[in-house]
């Protein structure tokens, strides 16, 4: 059935624990209709910017590429190719700067642009997806590149794979975007909802929901209107706009699928075990340009925001422009610029120097000022206030977890279930005491995983020398077996010769029954007096030894030539 | 441009431990105040000199341990402990008193188990029981409220017994002490008096000992102002105000002239002081919501049964201090039941 859109305020919502009522600054740069950013001279595009393993150049260096060209292929099924974003040359492919938390570099395609902005041949529209192949829909979805745009960028097109387990009943579109001074979503939803709604058509279609929420936080009004109106004129049946309590981390997939409706996603499970898919409004504009005009994910809304910056404002990117040139175009930076954030407050993390490129996951560019992102200062003892447990949206103890990570007790940690830790920055944003929570607890997730690792590795280890060790005892066991065997076979022997036991054993009564015969024959001879002689009935070989050995002996029958010997028979 | 690099949040952080006990100490004034008015100077005397002595131990000590020491008293948690532990002693404690009781709870029942947020006792409580148990005499001698009091002493008085040992000429310890409600009503209760007789004297208001009362009024707001700006969570206040409000008038009811009526409790002695402000110590309480509600109605239920059948009239010192040693293990059992997981903490 179709809801009519304004029933958004009549479904029963849902809260999820903790949770903070963060000043949303979001008015900043949301002054200006986004506009596309300038056409950068070169383009930055590392090999890896989604989950999984990274794409593999296709591309030469010098090589001619055109806008939407495909220059790195998936390796693996959780992967996902890169395009060009614009026409122009090759210039590089070696390691870059990239905006990641660890600072390492990582292996670019760099290609300087010819500002012709030549298409290659696109892939065919498929305005009747319907007709087609889900599975060559999701092929198109993939091909294109296409990541989870709202920060994890988990690539989509395995998300979108008819799964082995339960069902997909509900689809959640995640329009929440809770974190402070964001406003990408906003604005894309605000100005391109008719492509978001298209794109939520699509996956519906394609995970086979009978239902569709669009959760967006009720701080942005404009956008819910503004979906709404698109939702009316697309009119996708079970699926509805609904505004929810704007409170951080609202948007997170886990939180929002609490809130729209009720479920907990069970721990380390995702969330299509309870049969709910989860994508972004970004995503599903992408997905609409993929599938409804053929285009690759080249280019995405990213807002550049600060005081640090001089006209916050959302811009149309394209992958791989620095991050430096995107500022320039938000006016350049101000002298209260003093810290780079990729992402917002919360979650973001620092970058060095602004020459790494905007990738798929970059939401938004955060030139903080002092009083924005202060330094946090030196942090003081943990003082048990508690805080930072009600501000927790996953109800963890933050506090008994940040004194076993201390106390590198990584065992009580998970005991305290460190990894379910969602690393919002709830608890570090609340603490009197100003302890950096968050990171302690990735440190322990790091230190956890590696002790993992090293556990498998001496597992295995442990395992191979088990094996060795057996097989050598089995080979030593085998060779004392047959030596005994033949000891056994050995002491066998005498016993037969004696034949002193023949009761039972039929081979030994055959002979004895063939010797008795033989006795009897020798007797009954021996009467009729023809005792056989033992040369007689011999055979020519026998009889060539006897004449030799006669010879020998020289004349023969000198000696008892009337009896020859009877060496070597008997 | 170079930026510098550091974790996330990077936000402006909105609490500090500073704010906190600072506000702890705006939300104590009302209450002190009210106790200044009721009992003279020594109030006023005794929490400055109580203030001084514990930043100068709390700096001498952290400079032993080669900490930091400016961001240490910066953070007034040593006045907290100092200002909880003045007025909790009789306004007339001799000086040597109060530095030693102050001196063993910053440098013993603080530092000695590692600084702020280590103390697995309230500092406070531990120095107050070290006074109770040394000095019963000194620590039981209350003056009277100021409503009924007719020999009140000035401000240069005051200064001369509590440093000096000597009453004004004329005065006998006996004239100027008096027995805490709570005292007194244990004693006359002993004597087997009636609790309708008892409170035939003028030294009760409509609840509890007049003037007591009404300091126990304001802290209550002071409470108020805590709860108000979410320095403490309401589960160790009311669940321990409700279960010596049951407890009592459990007994109430089964005998009305052996057991005071239940709002008596709530307003003698350092009942409403403790709820708010001395159980809720968050470094020594316990911490989860469900374990607040167990530590705090453990400590009211102690709290009535030591006043009730134990050797003290009054008991939230040791009741806090005993479920102080509770609450690691409390914190334990109690842990919520984590977003995704079916029960407990363990699944």
């Amino acid at each position: 059935m179709y809801y009519p859109s304004d029933n958004t305020t009549t479904r029963r919502l849902y809260r999820f624990p903790g949770g903070l009522h963060l000043p949303d600054n979001k008015a900043q740069s949301t002054g200006a209709a986004c506009r596309k950013a300038l056409l950068p001279e070169r383009l930055i595009l590392p090999l890896q910017q989604h989950i999984g393993a990274p794409a593999k150049v296709l591309v030469e260096r010098g090589e001619r590429v055109l806008k939407g060209q495909l220059i790195a292929l998936q390796q693996g099924r959780i992967s996902a190719p890169v395009h060009a974003p614009s026409s122009g040359t090759v210039i590089d492919i070696s390691e870059q700067p990239v905006p990641h938390p660890s600072g390492l570099p990582a292996l670019c395609i760099t290609i300087e642009t010819d500002g012709l902005e030549q298409w290659q041949e696109l892939p065919q529209p498929l305005g009747d997806y319907r007709n087609h192949d889900p599975a060559e829909i999701v092929a198109r979805i993939r091909d294109a590149g296409i990541v989870g745009l709202g920060g994890a960028s988990f690539p989509t097109g395995v998300k979108l794979e008819p799964g082995a387990g339960q069902p997909v009943t509900t689809l959640i579109i995640n329009g929440a975007e809770c974190e402070p001074y964001i406003t990408c979503d906003d604005m894309l939803m605000r100005e391109q909802a008719p492509r978001v709604i298209a794109g939520v058509a699509i996956l519906k279609w394609l995970s086979g929901a009978r239902e569709c929420l669009i959760g967006i936080e009720d701080n942005k009004p404009q956008a819910i209107a503004a979906m709404q109106q698109a939702l009316e004129q697309h009119r996708i049946d079970g699926c509805e706009v609904v505004s929810i309590p704007t409170r951080y981390p609202s948007g997170g997939e886990r939180q929002l699928i609490r809130v729209l409706t009720g479920k907990e996603v069970p721990s380390g499970q995702i969330p299509a075990r309870i049969g709910i898919l989860c994508n972004n409004v970004g995503t599903a504009a992408a997905v609409a340009d993929a599938v409804l005009e053929g285009k690759p994910l080249i280019s995405r809304y990213l807002t550049v925001t600060g005081e640090g910056c001089a006209n916050p404002c959302n811009l149309e990117v394209l992958i791989g422009t620095p991050v430096g040139e995107l500022i320039a175009q938000a006016g350049g930076y101000t002298d209260k610029a003093s810290r780079l954030i990729m992402g917002g407050p919360m979650m973001g993390f620092t970058l060095e120097h602004d020459r790494v490129p905007a990738i798929k996951a970059s939401n938004c560019l955060l030139v903080a000022s002092t009083r924005e992102a202060p330094d946090p200062g030196r942090a003081s003892a943990c003082i048990r206030c508690g805080q930072c447990a009600l501000a927790c949206p996953v109800s963890l103890l933050p506090q008994q977890m940040y004194w076993y990570a201390r106390a590198k007790d990584l065992e009580k940690t998970q005991e305290y279930n460190l990894f379910d830790c969602i690393e919002c920055g709830c608890c570090s944003h609340v603490c009197p005491a100003h302890i950096p929570l968050v990171q302690y607890f990735r440190y322990a997730k790091n230190e956890s995983w590696d002790q993992e690792r090293e556990r498998k590795k001496s597992e295995l280890a442990r395992q191979r020398h088990e094996a060795k060790s057996a097989r050598i005892e089995r080979m030593e066991a085998e060779k004392k077996a047959r030596m005994q065997k033949k000891k056994a076979a050995l002491a066998k022997r005498p016993a037969l010769k004696k034949g002193t036991s023949t009761q039972g054993d039929p081979k030994k009564a055959a002979i004895e029954e063939a010797m008795k015969r033989a006795a009897e024959k020798k007797a009954r001879l021996a009467e009729e007096g023809v005792a056989p002689k033992n040369t007689d009935n011999l055979n020519a070989a026998q009889q060539r030894q006897i004449d030799q050995a006669d010879a020998r002996r020289g004349e023969p029958g000198v000696q008892g030539a009337s009896e020859p010997t009877t060496s070597g028979k008997d | 441009m170079q930026f510098a690099t550091i974790t996330s949040p990077h936000s402006d952080r909105p609490n500090s431990v500073t704010s906190t006990m600072l506000w702890v100490i705006i939300a104590l004034l009302p209450g002190t105040v009210a106790m200044s008015w009721y009992f003279g100077w020594g109030i006023l005397i005794h929490m400055v000199l109580a203030s001084v002595v514990a930043l100068a131990c709390e700096a001498a000590v952290l400079k032993l341990r080669g900490r930091p020491v400016r961001p240490a008293l910066g953070d007034l948690s040593a006045v907290v402990t100092a200002l909880l532990f003045a007025i909790a002693v009789p306004p007339l404690l001799p000086w040597w008193m109060m530095l030693l009781g102050v001196a063993f709870a910053i440098i013993v029942a603080k530092h000695l188990y590692g600084g702020i947020g280590y103390n697995p006792f309230n500092p406070a409580m531990v120095g107050y029981v070290l006074l109770l148990v040394s000095y019963p005499v000194e620590m039981t001698s209350w003056l009277p409220p100021s409503i009924l009091n007719e020999t009140p002493l000035d401000f240069i008085q005051t200064l001369s017994v509590i440093f000096g040992g000597a009453l004004p000429a004329g005065l006998t310890w006996d004239a100027i002490t008096m027995a805490t409600p709570l005292d007194q009503m244990r004693t006359l209760l002993n004597q087997n008096m009636m609790i309708s007789e008892i409170r035939q004297s003028p030294l009760w208001g409509d609840f509890g000992g007049r003037g007591w009362e009404w300091v126990g009024n304001w802290y209550l707001l002071g409470g108020v102002i805590l709860l108000y700006k979410r320095v403490i969570s309401w589960h160790i206040p009311v669940a321990m105000l409700g279960a010596v409000l049951v407890f009592a008038m459990f007994f109430h009811v089964l005998d009305q002239e052996a057991h005071p009526f239940g709002l008596f409790h709530i307003f003698s002695g350092a009942t409403l002081l403790g709820a708010f402000f001395i159980a809720t110590d968050p470094v020594s309480a316990a911490t989860t919501k469900r374990g607040q509600l167990i530590y705090g109605a453990g400590i009211g239920a102690l709290t009535y049964i030591i006043r009730r059948w134990g050797g003290y009239p009054d008991a939230v010192a040791f009741a806090v201090l005993l479920m102080n040693m509770a609450a690691p293990m409390i914190d334990y059992y109690t842990q919520p039941r984590v977003f995704g997981h079916r029960s407990g903490g363990d699944d």
